[in-house]
């Protein structure tokens, strides 16, 4: 009976997740746009709904109805999965992701996580990492050149950094003990004061930009940038298609906004008179903010100096923070 | 020996399909940074381009075939529709060359309306270049920021001709019309505002650490290798090489004017950035002083030339004679004498060149345009190898190409 119910219980949180990150992730796109449009001394949409608010529907509509478009010559299966993949790593990685801090609802506790398994932001990482096949697949399989310099990028993009972030998350690994976010958080109970950032400052600026990376945001976004491989990986793509990547790509920031706070930034933990959930909000909303920030200032760096960024600045100083978290902790 | 075949391009044994490591991509004309209709075939191993070949005539339209075709009033609004983004500057350089055919003193007022015109269209197409450059770079924000202003600018040309894009503001002879009123009270507020937002892109731009890592070191363009290639304009002063055919061969009222000639010895693309900024705060410096000069002049704006130029309008419609010349010259056109002419200004590509031959007929038996973006384009050539396929992106940008001028 027991089993029964807890079967239950995942599914209606993983549907729940689902809807609520598939959601939000549109609303980023629109946050995005207006965010931008103020940057830039413009309105952003402003035709569909009250300020736009229903472009995200508008833009949903346009994206189901368009024709699917799959070109001649390409492989046709790798073509049409490669979408689905980027999607749903980035869906399987919010599994492990505790979002609010438990609650009881008529009796019945409720934990906002899907799965409080004990290794779970290996499993984050690692289903994250699953997603470089995405670019890496459609770019193999489109069938033109841009597509494939797209995918090379990728692979070199991702790859690389996945060292950087994981090196950088060893530093509050060892100092906790544990891979499970949830005991992450609680070992930032009691206050700002309390937070990983102060002890740990170098592994989250290195773990912020292997996030940027990662998330493919500026001053990365090279696997798709416009002005250089027209769109990258995802050229040949149209319809729904290409918005899964779209929506792979904002779960994604998602996510990686959603482990920064929790790891480095006290989680879902009261602050002062603020609870917990609002907190968490409200840091998962500046660090998504930030992303767009950042969009709207910088330009793009080279492949090459990412490179550069990556293996000579990035790693050896990843490496350092590890040995600093164990002298310090022997 | 290659049969020169009508379907396929008769480029040096272009295979598309390749064995070794290198690949073919054709960098446009269907490309979002290709600038207009340039393709350039890349051959690129890995990401570093080892092969650039520039093909240009996408946009061909047989302007100087027509130019033999039309008389000569009639070809100027056509010269619009060569460096689109600052279109004053090309009716000015084909006005001046039928001028100096004609050998026509053009009245002062018209002198200092078009002076402020071609310098308004500098910093036009300067505003236009930093903010495709750095839309190709990837600093999106500056891209609005800049249209913004260029915006204001483009109001102040709509004020004065009523065209935004392609102005035939100037006329051969002089300009169609005196300043509106108000207008040199518009273009003060605009010459005001002006380097405080220059101020601002420098400050998004100048120490920005990115965009210095993308500009720096980047399209090294020597001064032997600026010469070779026929560079001109900025490009050339980008190279070190301080050369203004304003300063050099000075047209109009830029002899009177003090202004500075920027020089960049950097040689690189960052260079040529400073340049560019520095280019519009000194345009600002000329128009600033052509305002007074405005002022001071007699309110003549068309020269009094019978034979080439229609009298003014109260003229013609109050004495048969000069109703007469008109009818002539509009139904017939001018004929200047026997003679050619090569006429330079410096556009805000860079030199800007009309040839002329006239054999005294209402046509020109030919005409010959040199436009600064053909020679741009072809140091491509020689200045890609060797860099990213990302650095491409910003040496086109750099290089400040316009197709219009290119195929004309």
């Amino acid at each position: 009976m027991i089993e029964t119910a807890l079967i239950v219980e995942t599914v209606v949180k993983a549907i729940i997740a689902l809807a609520v990150i598939a959601g939000m992730a549109g609303f980023a796109t629109f946050i995005e746009r207006k965010v931008l449009a103020f940057m830039q001394r413009r309105l952003g949409p402003m035709h569909v709904g009250p300020y736009g608010l229903l472009q995200l529907a508008a833009d949903g509509i346009k994206l189901f109805t368009k024709e699917d478009i799959i070109p001649q010559n390409v492989v046709k299966p790798i073509f049409m999965i490669a979408p689905v993949i980027a999607a749903a790593s980035a869906f399987v990685a919010i599994a492990a992701v505790p979002y609010f801090p438990e609650f009881t609802v008529f009796g019945y506790t409720i934990h906002p996580i899907i799965s409080d398994i004990n290794v779970g932001l290996l499993f984050i990482m690692g289903a994250a990492s699953v997603g470089m096949y995405a670019p890496l697949l459609a770019g193999l399989s489109s069938h033109n050149k841009w597509s494939l310099l797209g995918g090379a990028r990728a692979v070199i993009q991702l790859l690389s950094f996945e060292v950087v972030s994981g090196l950088s998350i060893l530093g509050p690994v060892m100092m906790i003990g544990s891979l499970s976010l949830i005991n992450m958080n609680d070992y930032q109970i009691g206050g700002v004061a309390n937070w990983l950032i102060w002890k740990q400052p170098l592994a989250f600026v290195l773990f912020a930009i292997a996030g940027f990376a990662e998330t493919n945001r500026t001053p990365f976004d090279l696997i798709e940038f416009e002005a250089e491989i027209v769109s990258g990986y995802a050229t040949e793509y149209s319809g729904m298609r290409w918005g899964l990547f779209f929506i792979g790509e904002y779960a994604n920031m998602i996510t990686i906004s959603v482990l920064v706070s929790i790891i480095f930034l006290g989680g879902y933990n009261d602050i002062w008179i603020i609870p917990g959930a609002i907190a968490m909000l409200i840091k998962v909303s500046l660090w998504i903010f930030l992303f767009l920030w950042v969009r709207a200032a910088w330009p793009h760096v080279r492949p090459d100096q990412l490179m550069w960024v990556c293996w000579k600045v990035l790693m050896p100083l990843a490496l350092i923070n590890v040995l600093i978290t164990g002298i310090v902790l022997v | 020996m290659q049969k020169v075949n009508k379907l396929q391009p008769f480029f040096e044994n272009l295979v598309f399909e390749r064995d070794d490591n290198t690949m073919i991509v054709n960098f446009g004309p269907q490309h979002p940074s290709a600038h207009g209709q340039l393709r350039l075939i890349l051959e690129l191993d890995g990401e570093m381009v080892t092969k650039a070949t520039p093909d240009v005539g996408y946009l061909h339209r047989g302007m100087e075939k027509m130019a033999e075709n039309m008389i000569y009033n009639e070809f100027l609004p056509t010269t619009d529709r060569m460096d689109y983004i600052a279109a004053s500057s090309n009716n000015y350089g084909f006005a001046l060359a039928v001028e100096t055919l004609i050998g026509l003193e053009v009245p002062r007022r018209a002198k200092t309306i078009r002076m402020m015109l071609l310098e308004l269209n500098r910093i036009v197409s300067h505003l236009f270049w930093l903010a495709t450059h750095a839309l190709d770079v990837g600093a999106m924000t500056i891209f609005l920021y800049a249209f913004r202003e260029r915006e204001y600018a483009m109001d102040l040309i709509e004020e004065y001709c009523g065209a935004r894009l392609t102005h035939s503001s100037v006329r051969i002879g002089g300009v169609p019309l005196d300043l509106p009123e108000n207008w040199i009270t518009n273009l003060s507020k605009f010459l005001d505002k002006m380097p405080a937002n220059l101020a601002d892109y420098e400050g998004l731009l100048d120490k920005n650490r990115i965009w210095k890592m993308r500009l720096e070191e980047v399209g090294k363009i020597t001064p032997e290798m600026a010469q070779t290639w026929g560079c001109s304009g900025p490009m050339l002063r980008g190279s070190g090489i301080a050369w203004d055919i304003r300063k050099e061969e000075p047209y109009e009222l830029y002899d009177e004017v003090e202004f500075d000639v920027p020089v960049s010895d950097t040689l690189d693309s960052y260079g040529r950035y400073k340049l560019h900024m520095e280019e519009m705060r000194q345009s600002v410096k000329i128009i600033r002083q052509v305002i007074p000069m405005y002022y001071k002049s007699e309110p003549q704006i068309m020269a009094h030339a019978p034979k080439y130029i229609s009298a003014p309008k109260e003229q013609i419609m109050t004495q048969n004679y000069s109703l007469m010349e008109h009818f002539v010259l509009v139904a017939q056109g001018m004929r200047p004498p026997v003679g050619e002419v090569y006429v330079a200004t410096e556009s805000p590509k860079g030199e800007l060149g009309f040839y002329i031959n006239s054999q005294g007929g209402a046509y020109p038996y030919r005409l010959k345009l040199r436009a600064p973006s053909f020679w741009h384009t072809s140091i491509l050539q020689e200045l890609l190898p060797g860099h990213y396929l990302a650095d491409v992106v910003t040496i086109i940008g750099n290089s400040n190409i316009v197709f219009g001028e290119i195929d004309r």
